[in-house]
């Protein structure tokens, strides 16, 4: 009895520390995986020649990735344009001055909001926002734009880190302890101005924090970005330019590019881009968080 | 002045606030407006028909009962992992040790990885393998992407378990296998709302599935036969230039989303319930 009771305790503590460690391990295969998928394009293009060429003629052997790669630069910085002050404003309002009803109401708002799938902010985004931009706003600036733009995706994926950032920063600026903004009252500071000068000033770890995360979201968001960039293979003029950012690339090509000598290599090298950039970027805003954490728990 | 500047950033605040809801509304107003006239029982009750992708008749039967099979499989297995390594982190692992911060590290790195990169690297593992696109590749992929997802989740919850409860089942001279035992019935409904939240990711996300499970117009009978999905009948069919296939990639995004908000509700709701019950 007592030795099958050891036994089974030992057993179990087996399979967790296997699982535990399996699925570490997995974030360590996912990007050797990539990366030795990618090792034939970089032998014979070095590194240099893929990231600053933009010729991009698969079937001749031209793998250049600087048009992709700017086009996803270019799509996330006006999604964190649109989204950061839109989020942190907020966020204040939510955790400052709201009262705790809205405070929850507000939660669920932002739940419903990060639950949305990308498909559905991509039907939405060419429902709406693409017609917007070629009919209302485009024909302000430029002589003729699809609507299937920079812009486009931009907003698409402003509204789709916003539930993130938010989500984050409440968290941020929830942790900044009670007393001191007490203490800041008590000397004679408005809201406003311990608002200002204490709470937000304590938080900016946490808000780069937050839009670091941000970047990294929208940096491998593929599907709604798909749906709304145009998908056009050259250096984007304007924002109202169609663009096609590196996971649309590898999510439109994966059904040819087992034909193609190099292809496949050079997705994955793209997949191991948009890989190595996130997992820095996430760690290192997760240090930071981890770091606000600790420093007011006690 | 002093007073000036804070009305002009309440304002702003209160603004942008109501912008954020309105942008929610407005999504699901369209979504509704464009779905439903096209939202019929013959939609979510047959597989397209002969002539389906030019306007003909059949519905989208395929693609619901083929995300509900990705889902449901991926979701047990990946219960079968992510349960016992939220139990290794927080009961068998001391509180404060290192093994277990890096663990909870890297599942937060996991967890913001794209789909597409899970989707190419679950490609990539296939070929591997010498499968096709597949029933089975699709699980694979989908079962990678929610793992961290299920794991915070579960994680978030364990944390709260009071040590107090450890300690007195292990105070009585239970093994730590059985003290898991215990603590698993409190950990219940934060498994729940995890399996929802996971649900809830797993099955509106294309980027996965688009290279591991293929479409297809039938229902799949084995794991090696390709499946269709709900967000690649959305993602297909919308970019039809037929008509009558467009408004069915509506209805079809009507679907996932009453899908997506029962889960996000009754998460909530079970989420409520645990804190009622908490200890």
């Amino acid at each position: 009895m007592l030795k099958g009771r050891l036994l089974k305790d030992k057993i179990a503590r087996h399979y967790m520390l296997g699982a535990t460690i399996v699925s570490i391990l997995l974030l360590f295969v996912i990007g050797g995986g990539l990366f030795y998928k990618s090792l034939p394009i970089i032998h014979d293009k070095s590194l240099w020649t893929l990231l600053t060429t933009s010729n991009w003629r698969p079937f001749k052997g031209d793998f250049g990735f600087a048009s992709y790669i700017i086009s996803t630069l270019f799509v996330t910085g006006i999604a964190i344009l649109i989204a950061l002050p839109l989020s942190l404003l907020t966020s204040i309002y939510i955790i400052e001055y709201a009262s705790p009803r809205i405070l929850r109401a507000f939660s669920s708002v932002v739940d419903l909001l990060s639950g949305i799938p990308p498909v559905i902010y991509g039907v939405w985004g060419t429902l709406t926002i693409v017609p917007f931009i070629s009919e209302k706003l485009a024909p302000h600036f430029v002589e003729f734009s699809t609507g299937y733009s920079v812009l486009a995706g931009g907003i698409v994926l402003a509204i789709m880190i916003i539930p993130l950032i938010i989500s984050i920063l409440m968290e941020v600026f929830s942790a900044v302890p009670k007393e001191m903004r007490e203490a800041s009252m008590s000397l004679g500071a408005t809201k406003w101005q311990t608002v200002k000068k204490v709470v937000i000033r304590k938080s900016i770890p946490g808000i780069v924090a937050a839009t670091v995360l941000a970047i990294s979201r929208a940096f491998g968001e593929t599907i709604a970005v798909l749906m709304v960039c145009g998908n056009f293979t050259d250096l984007p003029k304007s924002i109202f330019d169609a663009c096609y950012p590196i996971p649309a690339l590898i999510a439109n090509n994966y059904g040819e590019m087992m034909s193609v000598p190099q292809y496949e290599s050079a997705l994955m090298f793209a997949a191991f881009i948009l890989f190595f950039i996130i997992v820095v970027f996430n760690i290192i805003s997760r240090l930071v968080l981890i770091q606000i954490d600790k420093r007011y728990q006690l | 002045m002093k007073k000036l500047e804070e009305k002009i950033f309440k304002f702003l605040m209160i603004g942008s606030t109501v912008v954020i809801l309105s942008i929610l509304l407005y999504i699901l107003y369209v979504i509704m407006k464009k779905g439903l006239p096209s939202l019929s029982w013959e939609m979510i009750s047959q597989i397209p028909s002969g002539g389906f992708y030019l306007g003909k008749e059949g519905g989208i039967l395929n693609a619901i009962i083929g995300s509900l099979y990705l889902i449901f499989f991926s979701v047990v297995i990946s219960l079968m992992i992510s349960v016992p390594v939220v139990m290794y982190l927080n009961f068998t692992l001391r509180r404060k040790s290192k093994l277990a911060a890096f663990a909870r590290l890297t599942f937060d790195v996991l967890f913001g990885i794209p789909s597409i990169v899970y989707g190419a690297f679950g490609f990539t593992v296939m070929i591997y393998f010498g499968l096709q696109a597949s029933l089975l590749g699709g699980i694979i992929a989908v079962t990678l992407l929610i793992i961290p997802v299920m794991i915070r989740s579960i994680d978030e919850v364990a944390i709260l378990i009071p040590n107090d409860l450890v300690e007195a089942t292990k105070s009585l001279g239970a093994t730590n296998y059985e003290t898991i035992k215990v603590i698993t019935r409190q950990l219940l409904p934060g498994i729940s709302t995890a399996v929802l939240l996971s649900v809830g990711r797993g099955i509106g996300d294309a980027a996965t599935v688009l290279f591991t499970a293929g479409y297809t117009d039938s229902i799949p009978t084995s794991l090696t036969q390709p499946t269709a999905s709900l967000p690649l009948a959305i993602f297909f069919q919308l970019s039809s230039p037929i008509e009558e296939v467009q408004n069915r990639a509506y209805a079809a995004a009507l679907v996932l989303t009453i899908i997506i908000l029962t889960l996000s509700f009754s998460a909530r709701y079970f989420s409520r319930r645990l804190s009622k019950n908490k200890i």
